[in-house]
């Protein structure tokens, strides 16, 4: 089995609703989104882990604990078996430059007042990634790699396109020679054929540089594309993780099922009338008890009441969090 | 065959004095009780001709050609034909629900207001009238959620509220402009089918603006593909899908991925969509083309039927079926 | 700006000369703004306080833009207690009339520009700290802020050399309208006694010389009055102009 490289371990976050003075007068209980309630995940070397979830499911939250942009309030994130919250200074800034993280909006993620040149040294410079003297080289060479023109590094953001300007995020965190790139949304912002363009960049640049990929997104067609292994999330927690072409194939806990029949296929010939899930997402702020798809669940019964579900094997790589085997999809 | 119920021919959207053509010549039909779907990327101007069908454009937007609906041109009515028109018989919807709603006034004050524009029934009837059209959309608890303000409800109910408040005119024609773009698929899942079963039940017809071929695959009859403000194939969605003869509609199929084909280069097109001001000689798609020749360059491809309902504009159109429909490759991959 | 900067070259007298042959006399073409009760010429008088108000202006509002821009920017970015903290040193700021208070430390300090400029630093500092946090917190949610702290960039790196070039438009737009309200202020300090202090050339020190003749020699008050308005509107339209500038750069 392969090595883990990146690791959550039972990691929780909460985000605290500010109460406001009536309701501190009243002694009303502080309120707190829930946006990461326990999640366990590994992240092999080498492999492309897809964390697919709809809007609430906490996963852009988990993209930046891994990244420690969020510190969790419970549980760890480990890297190369290292804790990452225990790092500081120097051994920070080196975590900073192995773990990098490419965002969604490619309209704010670049410092709308520095020119490319400016961004991608500044990065360069700061980790002494090169001499002074080889930093303008190195920066021609990264605009190379993400299919940039040469004469790209002295225009600022804005003279760029989305599909380019993602290419700059890219550029930007591949500067620091990373080896895991955690990408949130990166194509979601984007149209349809200059998706396809970029998905194709980081195909091609995770196999030349071998580098590890958390990808981290909604649109399911584009995780089972890119991904080795899917993550399913759903209200903070992980509900089902599988190798994808499994997880596609034979998905074992009923909200991956019900988020897979909801899924536009791209084939007019299959088309269903009966909407794949009923009810909508339950306020992350009160949690349902039990299994938290119970609310939404065509399966549940008296147990996923009381009981929280935990991730056990339906396989030797497969793991699902339900207190069914098999529930039957329904269809 | 039927007749159509709307007939679009010629329409042309411009913007600052004619400087900027966001639609051009742009001509179909909508026929009873089908769901046409236009197709474009940002800025191929599939939001504009929606809007141009009811003249309901920014300020400096005009339109030429003719939008002929029962007989009629919308495009040379008058005022007060026009508000019969707009949100009577023909509705629409738009992609955020949030501020297409009026956040101040509760859900009743907003369908019993569209009930009073467009029927004759007295107060009661709209108070029954706007509960039922409530259950219709599938909104639980309407008796009580109907006196709710547009902020209580969630991303799906909001758009709910929205169809039940075009539905209020018994309209013939839906027109969605993006309406499941902003919600988690799930939702869209569940309002796509209220969309379908609607059509069903109160037979209209919909035009469905989409950047999704995932939406349109699972919702929509017959497509019209848009590429800088002119349709460029138009057709069956099966028949598009199954042998796309446009190198766009090509490139556009490729683009997204499929099963059995993971982690593969996805078909891609080079460059970005043309912006209104710059739009390429010949064929506007040349650029980023793979099957542009010379003559692609010179002179702008004319719409043709390629197979009986199925039109397209590429000088090329036998190379690019030729090549087969990336869906198909897939499929027979997988 | 040029006059400011030499008034000799533009003033046809000494704004100190007096001329006890020509007390009060109307304007002329000599004087072309007259003279006042102790003959000096107004016209070299107002000309000459435009060397001293913008001094006013500039250094009555320099102190507060840096300093108040700096705290304004670490407060917005480290936000929390901090913050909530900053917002109470505002609140008991703003609930004081700002001339009030400015006239109380000056009251303190003894008048005199320097004092002056120190009453009006110690309170103005907390409006461009006020504008430049909000502005701050505004841009720390964009992604380019948490791409830099994903980098491992320092705080301090983030701050000053992201956030800030950022946020800092509306605080040198409202500098330029401060300028403005200072030379006012200034003024109205001149006025009361208690800036710049007589014989000096201040327009405020000016129109308080010219109090006691209004009726006889309007002169003394009105020309130095004309030349706050016209400062003051030559700041805001400068404000006007940067702000369209700076917006345009992005």
């Amino acid at each position: 089995m392969a090595e883990a490289l990146l690791s959550a371990i039972d990691v929780s976050k909460d985000f605290a609703i500010p109460r406001s003075l009536l309701q501190w007068a009243r002694r009303e209980p502080p309120a707190a989104v829930h946006a990461l309630n326990g999640v366990s995940l590994d992240v092999q070397r080498g492999e492309t882990l897809g964390i697919v979830g709809e809007s609430g499911c906490g996963k852009s939250t988990l993209a930046r604990c891994l990244v420690r942009l969020l510190d969790c309030d419970d549980g760890r994130v480990v890297y190369d078996g290292t804790d990452i919250a225990t790092l500081s200074g120097a051994e920070r800034r080196r975590f900073n430059a192995r773990v990098q993280m490419i965002f969604q909006d490619p309209y704010s993620s670049l410092n709308p007042r520095m020119s490319v040149r400016q961004i991608l040294s500044e990065a360069l410079r700061v980790h002494r990634m090169r001499p002074p003297g080889e930093i303008d080289a190195r920066v021609a060479e990264l605009l190379d790699t993400v299919r940039l023109p040469p004469d790209a590094a002295d225009r600022h953001p804005h003279a760029f396109s989305g599909g380019q300007r993602q290419r700059i995020g890219i550029a930007r965190a591949l500067a620091v020679e990373p080896e895991v790139l955690v990408a949130d949304e990166l194509v979601s912002a984007l149209d349809v054929s200059v998706q396809a363009q970029v998905v194709n960049l980081l195909l091609e640049l995770q196999d030349r540089l071998s580098l590890t990929v958390v990808f981290v997104a909604h649109d399911l067609r584009l995780v089972r594309h890119i991904s080795h292994r899917v993550a399913v999330m759903y209200l903070g927690k992980v509900v089902e993780v599988a190798p994808t072409e499994r997880l596609f194939r034979d998905p074992r806990h009923p909200y991956t099922q019900a988020l897979l029949a909801a899924a536009p296929e791209i084939d007019p010939g299959r088309r269903t009338h009966r909407a794949a899930a009923r009810g909508e997402l339950p306020s992350p702020i009160n949690l349902p008890s039990g299994c938290l798809f119970r609310t939404r669940c065509p399966h549940a019964f008296d147990r996923c009441r009381s009981e929280v579900p935990t991730l056990t094997p339906r396989g030797p790589v497969h793991v699902a969090a339900c207190h069914l085997d098999h529930p039957e999809p329904t269809e | 065959m039927s007749e159509p119920i709307l007939r679009v021919r010629g329409l042309t959207t411009t913007f600052g004095d004619g400087a900027l053509h966001a639609v051009r010549d742009v001509s179909f039909d909508v026929m009873p009780g089908e769901v046409l779907g236009l197709v474009g990327e940002s800025g191929s101007g599939k939001s504009v001709t929606l809007r141009s069908l009811l003249r309901l454009l920014p300020a400096g937007g005009r339109v030429a050609g003719s939008v002929c609906w029962h007989g009629r041109d919308v495009l040379a009515m008058n005022e007060a034909e026009l508000r019969g028109v707009r949100g009577g018989e023909i509705s629409m919807i738009f992609q955020e629900p949030m501020t297409a709603l009026n956040p101040v006034l509760p859900i009743r004050v907003q369908i019993e207001e569209n009930l009073r524009a467009h029927t004759k029934l007295d107060g009661r009837g709209r108070r029954a009238r706007a509960r039922e059209l409530m259950d219709l959309v599938g909104i639980p608890d309407a008796a009580r959620r109907l006196d709710e303000f547009p902020h209580q409800f969630s991303g799906g109910m909001r758009q709910r509220a929205m169809i039940a408040i075009a539905l209020a005119s018994d309209p013939k024609l839906l027109l969605a402009d993006e309406p499941t773009t902003a919600l988690d698929v799930t939702i869209q899942d569940q309002i796509l089918k209220l969309i379908l079963e609607l059509r069903d039940e109160l037979a209209m017809s919909v035009v469905f603006v989409t950047h999704d071929l995932g939406v349109v695959s699972a919702t929509c009859d017959r497509m019209a593909v848009m590429y800088a403000g002119r349709i460029v194939e138009e057709g069956a969605v099966a028949d598009v899908f199954a042998c796309p003869r446009h190198a766009y509609t090509h490139g556009l199929l490729g683009s997204v991925p499929q099963a059995g084909a993971e982690r593969s280069m996805l078909l891609s097109i080079e460059g970005t969509p043309p912006g209104l001001a710059r739009i390429p000689e010949g064929c506007a798609f040349n650029p980023r083309c793979d099957f542009a020749t010379d003559i692609c360059r010179r002179t702008r491809p004319r719409l043709a039927e390629m197979s009986p309902g199925h039109h397209a504009a590429c000088h090329n159109a036998g190379a690019v079926a030729a090549a087969g429909s990336p869906v198909r490759r897939a499929m027979r991959d997988g | 700006m040029i006059v400011a900067a030499f008034p000799q070259f533009f003033a046809p007298y000494d704004p100190l000369a007096m001329d006890y042959v020509n007390l009060l006399a109307p304007p002329s073409a000599a004087h072309p703004f007259g003279t006042d009760n102790f003959g000096r010429d107004v016209l070299s008088r107002v000309l000459h306080a435009y060397t001293i108000d913008m001094q006013i202006a500039l250094f009555a509002t320099l102190f507060p833009f840096l300093f108040g821009t700096t705290v304004g920017a670490i407060v917005g970015y480290v936000g929390g207690a901090t913050e909530a903290m900053f917002g109470r040193v505002v609140d008991a700021v703003i609930t004081f009339p700002f001339l009030v208070l400015v006239i109380a430390i000056v009251s303190v300090l003894g008048p005199g520009l320097m004092n002056m400029y120190i009453a009006i630093g110690v309170v103005g500092w907390v409006f461009y700290a006020r504008i430049v946090a909000a502005e701050v917190k505004v841009q720390k949610r964009l992604d380019y802020a948490d791409a830099g702290r994903a980098m491992g960039y320092t705080h301090a790196r983030i701050i000053f050399r992201h956030l800030l070039p950022n946020a800092i438009t509306p605080a040198v737009v409202y500098w330029m309208t401060d300028m403005a309200l200072a030379i006012l202020l200034g003024s109205s300090l001149g006025y009361l006694g208690l800036g710049a202090q007589p014989p000096a050339a201040e327009w405020g020190v000016q129109i308080a010389d010219g109090k006691n003749f209004m009726a006889t020699a309007w002169w003394i008050s009105v020309f130095p009055g004309i030349a706050i308005v016209i400062t003051g509107l030559g700041f805001s339209l400068l404000g006007d102009g940067l702000a369209e500038l700076l917006r345009g750069r992005r």
